[in-house]
């Protein structure tokens, strides 16, 4: 079995809406291998996209433990945690959340000015992970200048900055059509498998289904059942008809 | 390479000051229509606040100067210095400033939440947002202000030439003007970066999937 990269233990998280808590996330136990392709699946308001932001390091959980790379998140300064957010794991959007006001160059750069890497150094790895998602003939051109297929992979280059163990995708395909949407699954995949990056994804595409290693379905907060790649795999073919 | 530094959690670096600057200068050039209208609001503050004081400088000069005597008749509610009126119209003023300028901080850091929080999944440290907030909001402080205290000033200068002639330049109060013009441009800063110190402060210190969340 594959090292655990990432561990959540009994994880609760609540919301205050005026007078009521929202329970949104119930005792979420999960475990996550070093390399897999793993699929959150759920309908929304399941609080598969909390979970994301557990996991993530981007909310703390109101009880329960989040474990990344063994070490237990709720323990962590604020300097550990923006660390751990910079160097371990890289973020792609629903809604891309590049900076507009920055070239695709420099958005892909900006985790590399915060690890501390110089100009020259991060000029050069910008312009490979650019390369590497094909867009090396756009580097110098802005967010409001590139269509949407061409921003994710600008925010797909831009989380593979510092080599990060994790990549965390929340919803990468919702705002884009079947067809970009489905390069963009396959540009992840490639990265997942050539650099032995963990993926995270939230999603409801069933295109995900496609490519991921297990199938988390969260439902009413809580994880309903995991799925591997071979039980879903007929399933798979009716649904997208292929 | 994707395994390196495994099981360990660094601190985070700090970034040089330079870094920062170059960062909120760029955003400030490249958000400039936006920036124009925030930095308008600081504007026409300052010009307000600057155009009474000014102006009131001006006319007590003259009143109080060597000019004086022609003007007697007309010095009346001017020979006391600074009347009532003008203190309070100094006092108006300056409320004006202060809640235009905070309210145009607050909008301008509020719109822009999402940005800090996509900044800290990057792994941003919670000061460093707050010193490019602060870095963007005193730059474009100065320079609204700046320009508000000339455009007050001429205007202050044109007001009193149709008022009281070339005597103005008689007895002409040129280093308390150039105090005002200059104290003028940086209240407007200091009111700027104190505009958007709360909201920056603010949107830093919220987890990133709550600053990213939120509506404005």
């Amino acid at each position: 079995m594959a090292e655990v990269i990432v561990k959540t233990d009994q994880v609760v998280k609540e919301y205050r809406m005026g007078n009521n808590v929202v329970k949104a996330l119930n005792g979420v136990n999960l475990e996550i291998y070093q390399g897999e392709y793993l699929s959150l699946m759920g309908p929304s308001g399941s609080g598969k996209s909390t979970l994301f932001n557990m996991i993530g390091a981007l909310d703390r959980p109101t009880k329960g433990s989040v474990f990344i790379d063994g070490q237990n998140t709720s323990g962590l300064t604020t300097s550990q945690i923006a660390w751990l957010r910079c160097h371990k794991i890289g973020y792609i959007f629903q809604s891309y959340n590049l900076l507009h006001v920055m070239t695709a160059l420099e958005n892909v750069t900006l985790p590399m000015i915060f690890a501390g890497l110089s100009v020259k150094e991060r000029n050069k790895k910008g312009e490979e992970l650019l390369e590497l998602v094909g867009l090396d003939d756009r580097i110098y051109h802005l967010p409001d200048e590139l269509s949407g297929g061409q921003r994710q992979r600008v925010a797909v280059a831009r989380a593979l900055a510092n080599d990060p163990n994790i990549v965390l995708a929340d919803e990468p395909t919702a705002n884009l059509d079947m067809i970009i949407g489905r390069e963009i699954i396959t540009l992840i995949k490639r990265l997942n498998q050539e650099k032995n990056v963990t993926v995270i994804s939230a999603t409801h595409d069933l295109k995900m289904l496609d490519v991921s290693d297990r199938i988390v379905d969260i439902r009413d907060g809580v994880v309903e059942r995991i799925r591997n790649r071979d039980e879903i795999e007929l399933e798979v073919g009716e649904v997208t008809g292929h | 390479m994707a395994n390196q530094n495994r099981g360990t959690i660094g601190q985070q670096i700090e970034l040089p000051f330079s870094e920062s600057v170059r960062i909120s200068y760029q955003s400030l050039m490249l958000r400039f229509g936006r920036s124009i209208i925030t930095t308008a609001g600081i504007t026409l503050g300052i010009a307000f606040l600057v155009f009474v004081v000014i102006s009131n400088e001006i006319s007590t000069s003259i009143v109080g100067g060597s000019a004086s005597e022609q003007l007697m008749d007309l010095g009346e509610e001017q020979e006391t210095g600074i009347s009532t009126k003008d203190k309070w119209l100094i006092i108006m003023s300056l409320i004006v400033c202060v809640v235009g300028i905070t309210n145009s901080m607050l909008m301008s850091v509020t719109e822009r939440f999402r940005e800090i929080g996509t900044m800290k999944c990057l792994g941003a440290l919670d000061h460093f947002v707050v010193i490019l907030f602060l870095l963007e909001s005193g730059f474009q402080g100065f320079a609204g202000a700046l320009v508000g205290a000339l455009i007050g000033f001429v205007a202050s200068l044109l007001m009193s030439l149709a008022n009281f002639g070339l005597d103005i330049f008689m007895d002409f109060p040129l280093l308390s003007v150039l105090l005002w013009i200059l104290g003028g441009s940086v209240l407007g800063m200091l009111l700027a970066v104190f505009g958007a110190a709360f909201p920056a402060w603010r949107a830093a210190k919220l987890p990133p999937a709550e600053a990213m969340r939120t509506e404005v």
